[in-house]
């Protein structure tokens, strides 16, 4: 996993081994510091007395500390500098490899993923990893490094008065390990339990016409009460384990403060040979918050990366997703015409499903026809049409466009010529050029025009103050159901396509516009096949050809005529929607 | 629908976060609110809290002078050639003094950081009762003009900022306050010249720290913004994964994304920059410091130059700096540079607070819903003696009544609930100057069924808003039961009518206890039939836990249909006397949408209704249709009466409009 995951460094390696540098460095640095100033200048100072000459014994050693911490000072600055480009770095690079490998998922993998959830994926894990990258480079190294230094030096300026970091060490970092351990499980409890709070809220917020409808704003006040209290309990009890840390770090500091003043005076004066004197004394309570402090260190990033690894988890889930389609190789890169043809096809969503959605289909659609498919829903009408530009592979048999089989073609090309308006379509937050655009980025203002004026969409942008330049707001929110379709189909169209996909396209469009839409493929469009499913049958009643599918079979082929005469499913639809004017005739 | 619609476009000034303005102010009205807001809700623990603080604080400064005293005794026994065992009784006692301040401290430390422990959950979690509270109490314009994921973030990021601001930043402050004061002192006691050196060096520090600081906040505000830029785009695309695929048009989408990404990039990698590169700047400005008080204070050493200090006041011999002086002096200007760099590092998350805590305090400050309702929907009894005198009771008796009490003799009135609705003159603006509404005049006598029908944003969703008062109208009158309906208590207006919108709202919980919404004392028994008269008691039977299976996220493991039977029965659970419904135009699969039209055929059986139909069925079977306009109503009447006149009505039951 972590391989896989470093491989997102890429061109900020250097960036990230130039952190770790400067962080040794400033490591060094900082222990040095210490044992200078008490060799040569605190000790120095005790020991000659008023034979010190300021200009002989403090300044060379004062302008080597000044060398010394501007070192330091372009160590920590450029370390912190190259950190938080080689982290923001990182998280660039996770980010557009999850965006890619999101780009190369089939409609399998897409349906695998829930939207939000990639969207979390992609935003808040990304953001806790680079959190904990930042930390790690910035710390993994360096407090490991500054804790050895720390007590190699305490050992040789102090003797055995290091021994009180034998007590230290072990206490603080057992106690920091302990109350890590035992801190983090509740904290993820809390923070599940947050998260639900949270959705509850949310719940609220955009369900807050039926709290007030049943006037249940008291009986939701009281539920939140609780779940709230619920959570603070749980929060404060978590909290109170880690709020163990500060104490016991500061019986730490203390236990040393005292015990190194205490034996540190007896040392310099019972025994001066041992070389300890004031200077020493004061490097050690340096080294011994440095000491301190790296431990502290070292528990909150055990902590974060805890912490993070549910996040990189998430991250990895959709980075290791293999895409469940590829392209052929060789591909043929031209469709020679409109032509498809389904041979002995089955197809199931999962290997694992019991049913197939479609079972056995045998179909020829010659070039340039129009064909209208009714059914019921979950008849499996949509699964049929997108096997055309393969949205879906077949799990038996094959689909044919043009006499080759969709899976020799090179995709592009075959989506390219395959126009599909899916039912559940969307505009994206831009104008409505730019919307239109997405079906050819080439395309001419009055290429534009056109394929609005056919998919009857260019009175109504016309009488938007803006016209084509129209904002359309995220999910095309501002804009009717009808308008939005229209402005799907004038999408697809710009692509003029060998082969035209609606699926259930028109069904907020008024039966008026539906039948013009209808005409205007028929006198201009010709030569594409269109491939229309409606629930009126009044949208496919001049079809050359009519499929009605139920239950992943088509159950019957014919002209509005023939179906009429044959098949009695085919008739009851129809005579609901003539006769009683019935339910789906109007407004669906 | 025509709520979505205004939302999005009617109304200006919406209380919408405007991010080109990035507020680094320290607004300090709003800090001191919160203290206020804390000591308030802890009176007596806030400031034990405080104390400790304070107290280990001084402690944490006092090794300073122990180890000046220390130093200085081991200084003389060097000099003077004293043995360790009278040293000893120079040193022992006083390290002992120092174990003593120690003990106390720890337990001053104990108890603070329990004490922070309880007070910052605590407060966090009256802050989001009190938000939630409010929030309960706002009027739907609220939701209608505030964006749904804005109000989400109050309860997500802006308390976050908070959580920062109570739990760490304002402990630090006090805490590094009162160290550097405390030290200041010391080194004042020591000597006044060595003290204003290491000024100089801090005010240095601070002038720096709060560039750079301001840089690094400007920058963080930046990434906020990128951050949130981001978040939008790939929102969009992942919902439109699909039509990307179809249009081929991942390398264009890859593309405009790396372009915000690399914008992120810049300005999370600036803002991190500027935030990391001040730690080791301040630290090693100290070190800096250092060398220099070294040198001044060897120069006053060696040259015996006067000393001034506090000390000397107490102590007229002690008027030379000492090596134990500079020694503790250099141990002092760690602490001092350490505690000031504590303060810079939460600089950040206080601006970060301050932003925060203003939102939070503009939803708290928001006004409620109003309600000056005095009639009130209490059970009735209804004289069997044939005077058809109603009275109050406290039992459950099936039949309501409007209790009126009459301000100017004292006396009350009751009036049967009936559910007779009448809209007189109605017209209605969301914003002023905006008329929605004009002239609507609408009749419902107990039992009828009236049914609007017109184009998006001709109004109908409107005039449900105000037969409920989620929206109160401008001018004009409805009467309920003959009642001023601004003289009824809101919660109990809206008991007596049910809803069933076209979005589903359910919650989560089981499915029984969403039926049970409707009315919160019913029976299982109760919410049975009225799953049963709604048509959902079969599916739900199916489901694996039954009317125990647990709803999650709106009720995303059932099909849109099954969740609108669900609203359909909560509706029929509460049984009023009047309903709106508001029809579903979203697909949903035929046969379910049978069951669904069922259901709600029943549910309006025996009640008034308004309906907001889409369905021709629902329309034909109405006993009104108000054909509504921009905001008019230009037809009125039934089925056959209106397909007789030739005029909107009939073009839409042809279909040549379009019917949302």
């Amino acid at each position: 996993m972590l391989l896989r995951l470093s491989k997102c460094i890429r061109e900020y390696k250097k960036a990230t081994l130039l952190t770790l540098l400067f962080m040794v460095g400033e490591a060094i640095i900082e222990t040095a510091i210490p044992y200078i100033t008490a060799t040569y200048l605190i000790n120095r100072i005790q020991q000659k007395g008023d034979a010190l000459s300021i200009t002989k014994d403090i300044l060379p050693v004062g302008l080597v500390m000044v060398g010394l911490a501007l070192i330091s000072l372009a160590c920590g600055g450029l370390g912190g500098f190259t950190c938080a480009r080689a982290s923001s770095g990182f998280a660039k690079n996770l980010r557009h490899d999850l965006f890619e490998k999101i780009q190369s998922f089939s409609f399998i993998n897409i349906d695998k993923f829930s939207s939000a959830s990639l969207v979390t994926r992609m935003t808040t894990d990304v953001a806790n990893v680079q959190m904990a990258y930042m930390m790690i480079i910035r710390t993994a190294v360096r407090s490991p490094l500054m804790l050895i230094f720390s007590v190699v030096m305490a050992a040789y300026l102090g003797g055995w008065l290091a021994l009180t970091f034998a007590v230290v060490i072990p206490v603080l970092g057992i106690g920091l390990f302990i109350i890590s351990k035992k801190a983090m499980p509740a904290f993820h409890r809390v923070f599940r339990k947050y998260d639900k709070l949270n959705e509850s809220i949310e719940e609220n917020v955009r369900g807050m016409r039926v709290v007030k409808g049943f006037a249940r704003e008291d009986y939701e006040k009281e539920k939140f009460r609780r779940a709230s209290d619920d959570i603070c309990g749980d929060f404060t009890r978590a909290e109170r384990i880690v709020a163990v840390d500060t104490p016991l770090a500061n019986f730490c500091l203390y236990f040393n403060m005292v015990f190194i003043l205490l034996m540190g005076s007896f040392m310099a004066i019972r025994h001066p040979e041992s070389g300890v004197n004031i200077g020493n004394i004061s490097a050690l309570l340096t080294y011994g918050m440095a000491i301190l402090m790296s431990l502290m260190m070292l528990a909150m990033i055990y902590v974060m990366i805890t912490m993070s690894i549910e996040s990189l988890r998430r991250i990895m889930e959709v980075l290791d997703e293999v895409p469940d389609m590829k392209n052929a190789e060789n591909p043929v890169m031209e469709i020679a015409d409109g032509s498809v043809d389904f041979e002995n096809v089955s197809f199931k969503y999962t290997a694992s499903a019991e049913a197939f959605s479609l079972s056995n289909v045998n179909l020829h659609i010659p070039s340039g026809a129009t064909v209208g498919i009714i059914g019921g829903t979950g008849s499996s009408k949509s699964t049929l049409v997108q096997l055309i530009p393969r949205l879906y592979d077949v799990t038996e048999g094959s689909v044919k466009v043009g006499g080759v089989d969709v899976r020799n073609y090179d995709l592009t090309a075959l989506r390219d010529s395959v126009a599909m308006v899916l039912q559940k379509n969307l505009l994206f937050s831009g104008t409505i050029k730019e919307n239109l655009r997405w079906g050819n980025p080439q395309a001419t203002d009055e290429d534009i025009v056109q394929a609005c004026r056919l998919a009857q969409a260019d009175e109504f942008i016309q009488s938007f103050p803006d016209g084509y330049d129209t904002h359309i707001e995220q999910g095309g929110t501002n804009v009717s159901g009808g308008q939005k379709q229209r402005l799907c189909i004038a999408r697809a169209l710009l692509k003029k396509p060998k082969i035209l996909i609606l699926d259930d396209s028109t069904s907020a469009v008024d039966t008026r516009t539906d039948a013009l839409i209808r005409a205007g493929f028929t006198s201009y469009i010709p030569e594409t096949t269109k491939i229309i499913i409606a629930q009126r049958i009044a949208s496919v009643e001049h079809a050359d050809m009519i499929l009605v599918m139920e239950g992943g079979r088509v159950a019957c082929v014919g002209t509005h005529e023939q179906l009429l005469a044959t098949s009695p499913i085919y008739r009851e639809v129809y005579e609901q929607q003539t006769s009683g004017k019935g339910e789906s005739e109007n407004g669906k | 629908m025509e709520s979505k619609h205004m939302r999005k476009k009617n109304i200006p000034g919406s209380a919408e976060k405007d991010p080109q303005r990035p507020k680094r102010k320290l607004d300090m009205k709003i800090l001191a609110r919160v203290v206020r807001m804390l000591h308030g809700y802890y009176p007596v623990l806030l400031p034990v809290t405080v104390a400790c603080i304070i107290f280990s604080a001084i402690v944490a400064t006092l090794p300073a002078i122990f180890l000046e005293q220390v130093t200085r005794a081991i200084d003389y026994c060097l000099r003077e050639g004293v043995t360790w065992d009278i040293a000893r009784d120079m040193i022992v006692p006083k390290v002992m003094i120092l174990i003593g301040f120690y003990i106390l401290a720890i337990i001053a430390l104990s108890l603070e950081t329990q004490l922070e422990a309880v007070i910052t959950q605590g407060f966090l979690n009256r802050m989001r009762k009190t938000m939630f509270e409010k929030m309960q109490d706002l009027p739907i314009r609220y939701f209608d003009t505030h964006k749904h994921g804005d109000i989400m973030s109050y309860y997500t990021n802006d308390i976050d900022t908070l959580r920062q601001l109570v739990g760490q930043s304002l402990p630090t402050l006090v805490r590094s306050g009162v160290i550097v004061v405390s030290v200041f002192f010391i080194m004042l006691w020591y000597s006044v010249w060595l003290t204003c050196v290491l000024l100089v060096g801090v005010v240095l520090m601070i002038l720096l720290s709060g560039k750079l600081g301001g840089g690094s906040s400007k920058y963080f505000v930046r990434l906020q913004r990128s951050v949130g830029a981001e978040e939008g785009y790939v929102q969009e695309m992942m919902n439109g994964q699909k039509v990307v695929k179809v249009f081929n048009h991942e390398d264009a989408c890859q593309a405009d994304f790396d372009k915000l990404n690399q914008e992120l990039y810049e300005d999370s990698y600036r803002a991190h920059a500027y935030a990391n590169m001040l730690g080791p700047i301040i630290m090693n400005l100290g070190n800096i410091f250092y060398v220099i008080v070294v040198t001044v204070g060897c120069s006053f050493l060696l040259n015996g130059w006067f000393n001034l200090c506090i000390r000397s006041l107490f102590d007229p011999t002690a008027t030379a700096v000492t090596v134990s002086v500079v020694v503790t002096f250099l141990s002092m200007t760690k602490q001092f540079t350490g505690n000031i760099n504590q303060v810079s590092q939460q600089v950040n998350s206080i601006v970060m607070a301050m932003a925060g805590g203003e939102r939070i305090f503009t939803l708290m400050d928001e006004t409620p819903e109003e309600d000056e309702g005095y009639v009130t929907l209490v059970n009735a009894r209804v004289a069997e003696d044939g005077s058809g005198r109603v009275t109050e009771t406290d039992e459950h008796t099936g039949q309501w009544a409007w209790k009126h009490p009459h301000a100017a003799d004292g006396s009350v009135t009751y009036t049967l609930l009936r559910g007779d609705v009448r809209l007189t003159d109605v017209d209605f603006a969301y914003t002023e100057g905006k008329p929605v509404l004009h002239d609507v005049s609408v009749y419902a006598e107990p039992g009828q069924k009236v049914a609007f029908v017109g184009a998006t944003g001709a109004g109908k969703t409107t005039i449900t808003n105000l037969i409920n008062r989620f929206y109160d109208i401008a001018d004009g009158k409805i009467r309920y039961d003959g009642i001023n309906i601004n003289k009824i208590k809101k919660s109990d207006l809206r008991r007596s009518l049910g809803i069933v919108l076209q979005e589903t709202n359910l919650f989560t919980g089981t499915v029984m206890d969403n039926i049970r919404y409707g009315k919160l004392d019913a029976t299982d028994e109760e919410c049975r039939a009225a799953a049963r008269l709604a048509g959902a008691d079969d599916f739900i039977t199916r489901l694996p836990h039954g009317y125990a299976t647990e709803l999650t996220n709106n009720g995303a493991n059932l099909s849109q249909g099954q969740r609108q039977l669900i609203a359909i029965a909560r509706a029929a659970v509460a049984d009023p006397p009047v309903m709106i419904l508001d029809e579903a135009t979203s697909s949903i699969d035929t046969r379910t949408e049978a069951i669904v039209q069922a259901g709600m055929d029943k549910l309006m059986e025996g009640r008034t209704v308004f309906v907001i139909a889409h369905r021709l069925s629902t329309v034909k079977n109405s006993d009104v249709i108000m054909v509504l306009d921009h905001g008019r109503i230009i037809e009125r009447g039934n089925h056959e009466k209106l397909i007789a006149e030739r005029g909107t009505y009939y073009q839409l039951y042809t279909g040549a409009f379009e019917l949302e």
